[in-house]
């Protein structure tokens, strides 16, 4: 495998590992927000102690992807940094409204309530508004004008494709962390929180599916090139939406126990789901970052650069493994902590 | 202003307000490994108490520097493109591997937090330790690029394109070692001086009972001997980052000390104002021959003038203030620290009044040396962004849309130093220290930062 593909993967893993985290921690958020001071229910406290140790950590995860993108494609981050600038300020602002209010709200009781609402909206917008990458970099949004590249701002907004995008991207992360929390609340034996998740899951799913098709009907005229090449990697796609049958029906599944639904199976196999589409998506999307700017190869940076960061990606990995194993122990297992009163 | 001017000041805004945050995120965890071992050693409930408030005030700080921080790396892309191409090629390394660090440490503090009854002594220690280590080892990595932006290395520039990569080289450049030394023991200072603040602040309030006076003694205590040590040794070091100036940067050291023509036994001119027209500093003292020794140990070291450099190469000469007021907080730091050591446990005698209020003060202007000293750093390579390799006005974007984004984010930040302030204040105020100097630990429903559940 040529370099620039084995960076071209990495960044592409590193980007869906995050967008799976980032959906489950937004969508907690959210939830948290909803449920959170509900008498009936401990949904909402559950998804607040997934929430507490996590956060930080899913957050490093977004400026790993933004780092490993300047690291192994410089020139693609250069070109994107012009283009997106208005975009990207605005997550950047939501982003810090939404840590910081979700600190807040947990350092002061009195205020809670209105502290909660600000952080749980912020963190609801932030994914889909992420998601808005995906048309920009298909072309159609972005002009060169003197070298320097322009996004046409109006012209965004005004077009389908990206409000279906942002159906996608809303619906995915509240389907994905529903589903996560139906599983995290499972593993805490809270019965009425497990069925609500469950159902706001089974609401969920068929609207993420629907806004996954709709989404290639909706591109701009020059941004078919990527509806041919979908077609060309179906396969990818027939398997992502078989996954998706059986990870949906998985919360159908009546086990001997009582409880309907296995939720392990069910998110398991929807995050098998993501990541054939990723894969087929990420296929087609080749051989461009940036359509027609910019192709992975023309943005790859130097080899010997490259070589040393995946040094440092081995060595990273050496010294974080036993670290992540530690506290997936602590906060995901650990019964101590997942049924606390 | 123009494009170039807003990018700088929306990124040096954003800066200003995440370095406060960094800054006490590198410090603080710092004084927490003291407070944790020292109650280890004397067993004092105390130090463990002390440990966990620190922590509180820390988690809240971290909900603020992980965002800001997120933002000034992701901005750096956005405002800074022609800049973040070069730094992709030749420097990457210490930005990823700053990210390694990070995630160490925002795993361990969740560890350190939320786990922390279920953990043993030893496994306490270690994840207070290695918040420390990532958070200090994140300072140092993200100076490490700072440091290369100072004195470039490990790349050449032929008609604009990047070759002759060696990242190797790049990392460890010439002023990496005197910069991280600076950032860290500051920081760490910043932390001391912090907790010296609130200390000598509650001290000042009368009606405690004894033991609180006691407790927040140790506080004092703790905070002035590990304040006092790294303020003289920051002052040291400060020394080796001069010499490394002349050196590598001289321009910026001239600027820095209002000098204009090239001279051996140079004097160094503290404060007044350094005018371009008559190329002398008004109104300021001068120390005849001591900016040669400064530079070079010895009175007969020429000491380069700006006047060696085209006039538009120069950095702005205010810098020459920014780095007076860095310098005379410094000072006074060590000069504070070691008398009141002094005056309470050689003399024994009891703090007055107004010298509490001084120590109050001291965490503050210990964060006002650390703001100016990077404002002067940064500013001081200008109109380079790399030294002598790229302009600022080459790096800078060419978006418009920039006022308004500033304006944007200035007020937020506005706003969220405000309500950090009082969220921090709110969180104290109702958790007193009185009720965990309680005799029976009692746990109240909303006791953690972590957990509202």
């Amino acid at each position: 495998m040529a370099e620039s593909s084995i960076a071209i993967l990495l960044v592409w893993t590193l980007l869906f590992v995050y967008s799976i985290l980032g959906s489950v921690d937004f969508g907690a958020g959210f939830w948290g927000m909803v449920y959170g001071r509900s008498e009936v229910t401990n949904a909402g406290a559950l998804a607040n102690r997934y929430l507490s140790p996590t956060w930080e950590v899913t957050n490093t995860f977004l400026v790993l992807v933004v780092v490993a993108l300047v690291g192994f494609f410089p020139k693609a981050i250069s070109m994107l940094g012009t283009a997106l600038l208005l975009p990207v300020s605005l997550v950047l602002i939501l982003l810090l409204i939404r840590s910081s209010f979700m600190v807040y709200a947990y350092s002061s009781k009195k205020y809670g309530k209105e502290l909660t609402i600000v952080s749980g909206v912020t963190g609801l917008l932030i994914p889909g508004l992420l998601v808005a990458v995906l048309p920009i970099s298909l072309g159609g949004f972005i002009d060169i004008v003197d070298g320097v590249p322009i996004l046409h701002f109006g012209r965004l907004l005004a077009s389908p494709t990206l409000w279906v995008h942002l159906g996608f991207g809303l619906s995915t992360e509240l389907f994905l962390s529903a589903l996560f929390l139906a599983d995290y609340s499972k593993e805490s034996g809270d019965r009425g929180a497990y069925l609500l998740y469950r159902k706001a899951a089974l609401w969920l799913g068929p609207f993420t599916l629907f806004f996954a098709v709709i989404t290639t009907y909706t591109m701009v005229s020059e941004a078919y090139w990527i509806v041919e090449a979908i077609e060309n990697n179906v396969l990818w796609f027939i398997f992502s939406t078989l996954a998706f049958v059986i990870g949906y029906t998985a919360l159908l599944w009546k086990p001997a126990n009582g409880m309907p639904g296995v939720p392990r199976a069910a998110f398991t196999a929807i995050i098998v789901q993501y990541a054939f589409a990723s894969i087929g998506y990420g296929l087609s999307h080749l051989p461009y970052i940036i359509y027609p700017y910019l192709t992975v190869e023309q943005g790859f940076t130097n080899p010997n650069t490259f070589r040393a960061l995946l040094v440092s990606y081995v060595i990273g990995l050496l010294i974080l493994g036993p670290a992540f194993y530690l506290f997936w122990k602590l906060f995901l297992k650990d019964k101590r902590y997942l049924r606390q009163e | 202003m123009d494009n170039v001017e807003l990018a700088r000041s929306l990124f040096g805004t954003s800066m200003a307000f995440h370095i406060i945050f960094a800054t006490l995120g590198v410090g603080i965890p710092f004084m927490v490994v003291f407070a944790e071992l020292m109650f280890q050693i004397r067993k004092n409930k105390h130090y463990a108490i002390l440990a966990k408030r620190w922590t509180k005030g820390f988690a809240i700080i971290l909900g603020v520097a992980i965002p800001s921080g997120t933002i000034v790396g992701v901005m750096l892309s956005l405002l800074f493109p022609g800049f973040m191409a070069i730094v992709g090629q030749v420097i990457a390394v210490p930005f990823q591997v700053e990210i390694w660090a990070f995630l160490l440490e925002a795993v361990f503090m969740s560890i350190y937090v939320y786990a922390a009854d279920r953990l043993s002594p030893l496994l306490r220690i270690v994840s207070v330790f290695f918040v420390a280590l990532g958070a200090s080892a994140s300072a140092v990595l993200i100076t490490d690029a700072h440091a290369w932006m100072n004195t470039p290395r490990g790349f050449d520039l032929v008609n604009g394109e990047v070759v002759n990569v060696d990242p190797i080289a790049a990392i460890f450049s010439p002023s990496l070692y005197t910069t991280a030394l600076h950032v860290l023991s500051s920081a760490y200072m910043t932390g001391a001086f912090v907790i010296v603040s609130l200390a000598a602040y509650k001290l000042l309030k009368q009606g405690k009972s004894k033991e609180e006076y006691d407790y927040h003694n140790r506080a004092l205590l703790l905070g002035l001997i590990v304040g006092g040590a790294l303020s003289l040794f920051t002052a040291l070091n400060g020394h080796a980052t001069a010499q490394m100036l002349h050196h590598y940067q001289p321009e910026k050291l001239a600027a820095a000390e209002g000098l204009f023509e090239t001279t051996d036994y140079a004097p160094l001119a503290i404060f007044g104002v350094a005018d371009p027209e008559t190329g002398e500093v008004k109104g300021g003292i001068e120390i005849p021959w001591a900016l040669s020794f400064l530079a070079g140990n010895s009175f007969d070291t020429v000491v380069k003038g700006l006047n060696e450099y085209p006039r538009e190469l120069w950095p702005p000469l205010y810098i020459h203030t920014l780095f007076n007021i860095m310098v005379v907080i410094g000072i006074l730091l060590i000069g504070l620290s070691f008398g009141v050591l002094i005056w309470r446990y050689v003399l024994k005698r009891t703090l007055p009044r107004w010298l509490l209020r001084l120590l109050v003060s001291s965490g503050a202007l210990s964060l006002i040396g650390i703001e100016t000293g990077w404002i002067f750093s940064c500013t001081g390579r200008q109109p380079w962004t790399i030294y002598h390799m790229q302009l600022t006005k080459d790096a800078a974007t060419q978006t418009g849309n920039l006022g308004l984004l500033f304006t944007l984010f200035v007020s937020i930040y506005a706003v969220l130093l405000f309500l950090t302030a009082f969220v921090l204040r709110y969180y104290f105020k109702r958790h007193p220290v009185s009720k965990d100097l309680m005799p029976q630990p009692h746990i109240t429903e909303d006791e953690g930062v972590g957990t509202n559940g």
